[in-house]
């Protein structure tokens, strides 16, 4: 970090945007102590929080103005039921047990947890572990908040009520509230005094969100802009503060209606992806863990053509990781039959059907276990005997497709995550699958690197690749897969383009989603096709990646 | 399905109301009657005690099959072993040999044999109850609490419950690294050879030491920044106060156990009861 000058008032709430690198969870880490006493390093300048020099406190004294509320809410719960992690401070407080519960009671009761006092972390949903999390901080009644990408590991429903959590806690105790986050559009969903941007280091921007919004800072230190802003801005409707853009509730749109319909008829669009032969059919899959228990999946049909990229979405517990299970044969369906390009393959072991599906796991680093590049991305043909003049020439093509060939005699540890994650790639396409399952493949990257990942992921999808990516992120669903198949409770609920499914109120609710800020703004417009509207926009900005 | 074989239920039973140290004194006294005696009159009376305790703290046998076998397995193998390596233990100790068939040159089978031999089974039989008791009725958090409160340091304590706490996730992230690595064709299965076998965990584990290693940063972070280790001291949250329960349940392991002891001394004048004098 370089230059940082700045002033937090007590009871103020302000957004701390910026790419990965940018430098915004060190600032966070400066806040809360971490910076020095975990992470060492250099620093001049003056920090002073609540009027203490924050270099000369240690980690302890600044815990008691600061309280921080961590992106992985799995690791941070710490005790083995929801009441000793809200606990866990006061514990170390030396407080008496009496005073303890009562403090633990009232602290779960501000986050609506205080039923689930005695609940395990395996009984409860990401969106309770972040609300325990922020009991077990708000307990030691610090003045300040901090959230380190609170909505990193959550749902879009479960994002949007972490929001409102937040700003309800912001109005009610007038605490001073702090949010570090890539995700500005979700977060704006509940208003923010300032946003400050970070790029390089450096503050870029420190500005309220009304403002920010009108400029072009945000393209250029790569976040993302808020939807409904990109839509009006390609329809050519001029901003300015006085319309109050920075929510869209707020936002004055009477000069927009016109030049959105009139947009609609004359955007450039992609033209919709041909229709292709079928390359895995699925027909009334049903499946239970235990013989006679819940079935995890019901009588779920649908059909994946050659070339397709198509996203499942669902809650948690859908049944999304046991249809991919299914798919790659770990489990065998209780009912129904899965058939590749025609065949069945209800006799083929995982093995064999790794040939032809690819399986990518969220983290990179569950999957790799060679030390160097080349025979990591070798590994599966190594293990399944193939020679090793044919499978140096397979490994090189792996590698070239996934831009990785500079690299092939690097040791892994010295890639960037992005590019771990195309090694991963690479190792599956070394085996030549016609079909590649991605397990939420852009969890936890900012605008620029899921950028580049979802590039690649259709530049391989372009040379005949089918997709699939189980995914809760409905950008990813918007720009890039054109069909989404949404799981509910063990059941498909919806299997239709991603326009449909985020602009139909039942489907949103079922599966955890929430309805695109595009889709609120055809309403808001007066359009009368709303999901029409959204499919325009999806079709403009697919004819902008490929110009 | 395999995460419940680590968690205690919370079920209203005396056994559940027990304090964790308590329960683990109990646990020693009776441990150590058995394995100090080897009469069976008493070792019997303690199995049917531990039975009886099991079926009071409301364990089913659903939650426990996996370890009954293993046990079961356990001991018959220790069974055969014991015989095959030391046939003539019983007369010895004994100091008599009523012999009741011959199977070949020095495997004879004698009432003496079969009276060690079926004790020392009915002495591990009857503790395994005991520890499976402990282990499913007990709050990890309270007993780390109750191990503190008899002056371990309480970082050790905690570290147990943290173990527990964790141990699932690790778990949970072994599986999925073991089908993603079964996808790219390693064979887990029988199939495979010893080494090959042995190669191939290896390429489980290096992932899993990683990704759990990623996991400590962000766990020692969430502990760092509410106070962890600020004191010398700390209280806990699941502590729970003496009952007449743990009373209860002292005093009757502390009979057992003199009876135990008061056995050995006045009537069997050793460690073993010995009908064949």
């Amino acid at each position: 970090m370089h230059d940082i000058s700045l002033d937090v008032m007590p009871g103020e709430k302000i957004l701390i945007v910026g790419p990965s690198g940018s430098g915004k969870s060190t600032l966070g880490h400066c806040l809360n102590g971490l910076i020095p006493f975990s992470y060492k390093g250099e620093h001049t300048g003056s920090l002073r929080i609540a009027g203490l020099e924050a270099s000369e406190q240690d980690v302890f004294t600044l815990s008691r103005h600061v309280g921080t509320v961590l992106q992985d809410s799995d690791g941070q719960f710490v005790g083995l039921t929801v009441g000793e992690d809200i606990a866990f401070a006061l514990e170390n407080d030396c407080m008496d047990l009496p005073q303890m519960h009562a403090r633990v009671r009232q602290a779960a009761g501000l986050v609506d947890m205080e039923p689930l006092l005695t609940s395990s972390p395996y009984e409860l949903s990401g969106g309770q572990k972040q609300r325990t999390a922020l009991a077990g901080v708000m307990i030691n009644d610090v003045d300040i908040l901090l959230f380190d990408e609170p909505l990193a590991n959550l749902d879009p429903a479960t994002g949007k009520t972490a929001i409102e959590i937040i700003d309800d806690i912001h109005k009610d105790t007038g605490k001073t509230i702090l949010i570090i986050e890539h995700r500005l559009e979700d977060v704006l969903h509940r208003p923010v005094d300032r946003v400050i941007v970070m790029q390089e280091g450096r503050i870029v921007a420190d500005l309220p969100p009304d403002v920010l919004l009108c400029g072009d800072t945000l393209q250029k230190s790569g976040i993302r802009e808020p939807l409904y802003i990109t839509a009006l801005k390609y329809a050519g409707v001029k901003m300015a503060p006085i319309l109050r853009p920075g929510g869209i509730d707020t936002i004055d749109l009477s000069a927009a209606k016109g030049a959105l319909a009139a947009w609609m008829h004359t955007a450039e669009r992609a033209a919709p992806p041909e229709l292709r032969p079928p390359i895995l059919e699925l027909r009334d899959i049903c499946f239970a863990y235990e013989p006679g228990g819940k079935a995890v999946l019901n009588h779920v049909s649908f059909t994946i053509r050659q070339g397709e990229m198509a996203a499942i979405v669902g809650r948690n517990g859908a049944g999304k990781s046991t249809l991919t299970k299914l798919l790659c044969g770990f489990e065998k369906p209780v009912q129904g039959s899965i058939r590749y390009r025609g065949e069945d393959i209800a006799g083929h072991t995982i093995r064999e059907r790794a040939e032809y599906i690819g399986l990518v796991m969220q983290n990179p680093n569950q999957m790799i276990s060679e030390a160097m590049l080349a025979e990591e991305v070798g590994l599966g043909l190594k293990l399944r005997g193939v020679p090793e003049a044919e499978r140096e020439a397979r490994v090189k093509q792996a590698l070239a497709i996934c831009g990785l060939l500079p690299f092939r005699r690097w040791p892994i540890s010295a890639l960037s995550f992005g590019q771990k994650k195309r090694v991963t790639v690479a190792s599956m396409l070394a085996l030549n699958p016609d079909i590649l399952i991605l397990d939420e493949p852009t969890a936890g990257q900012d605008f620029k690197h899921y950028t580049e990942i979802m590039r690649f992921l259709c530049e391989l999808n372009a040379k005949g690749i089918t997709v699939l990516l189980i995914t809760h992120d409905m950008h990813l669903m918007l720009e890039y897969t054109p069909r989404a198949i949404v799981l509910s409770e063990g059941e498909l609920v919806c299997d239709a383009p991603a326009s449909e499914v985020l602009t139909e109120s039942g489907v949103i609710e079922r599966a955890n989603l929430r309805e695109t800020s595009l889709y609120t703004l055809a309403q808001r417009t007066g359009l009368q096709d709303a999901a029409g509207f959204v499919q325009c926009f999806i079709d403009h900005e697919r004819w902008m990646r490929q110009q | 399905m395999k995460i419940k074989v680590f968690s205690y239920n919370t079920l209203d039973t005396p056994i559940h109301h027990m304090s964790g140290l308590s329960k683990f004194i109990c646990f020693l006294l009776l441990t150590f009657t058995v394995m100090f005696s080897y009469d069976i009159r008493v070792i019997l009376c303690m199995l049917v005690f531990s039975l009886w305790v099991l079926r009071l703290s409301q364990i089913r046998f659903s939650q426990i099959r996996l370890m009954v076998i293993y046990v079961a397995v356990f001991l018959l193998t220790n069974f055969v072993i014991s015989y095959l390596f030391a046939p003539e233990q019983g007369p010895e100790i004994y100091g008599a040999k009523h012999i009741i068939t011959v199977l070949w040159g020095r495997y004879t089978i004698t009432w003496e044999q079969l009276l060690y031999q079926g004790t020392k089974t009915m002495k591990y039989a009857s503790v395994v109850p005991l520890g499976i008791i402990f282990m499913l009725t007990t709050n990890p958090s309270e007993f780390a609490a109750a191990l503190a409160g008899v002056g371990l340091s309480y970082k050790v304590a905690y570290a147990v419950a943290l173990t527990l706490r964790y141990f699932p996730d690790v778990q949970r992230d072994y599986n999925d690294i073991s089908m993603a690595q079964q996808a790219r064709g390693l064979d887990m299965s029988k199939k495979a050879s010893l080494g090959s076998r042995f190669k191939n965990a290896l390429l489980i584990i290096i992932p899993l030491i990683f990704s759990t290693l990623d996991r400590v940063e962000s766990i020692s972070n969430a502990m760092d920044l509410r106070g962890w280790g600020k004191n010398k001291k700390r209280t806990w949250y699941a502590r729970r106060r003496f009952s007449r329960q743990d009373v209860a349940g002292i005093v009757i392991s502390v009979l057992f156990f003199a009876a135990g002891i008061l056995v050995s001394v006045f009537i069997n004048h050793s460690r073993f009861f010995n009908p064949f004098q």
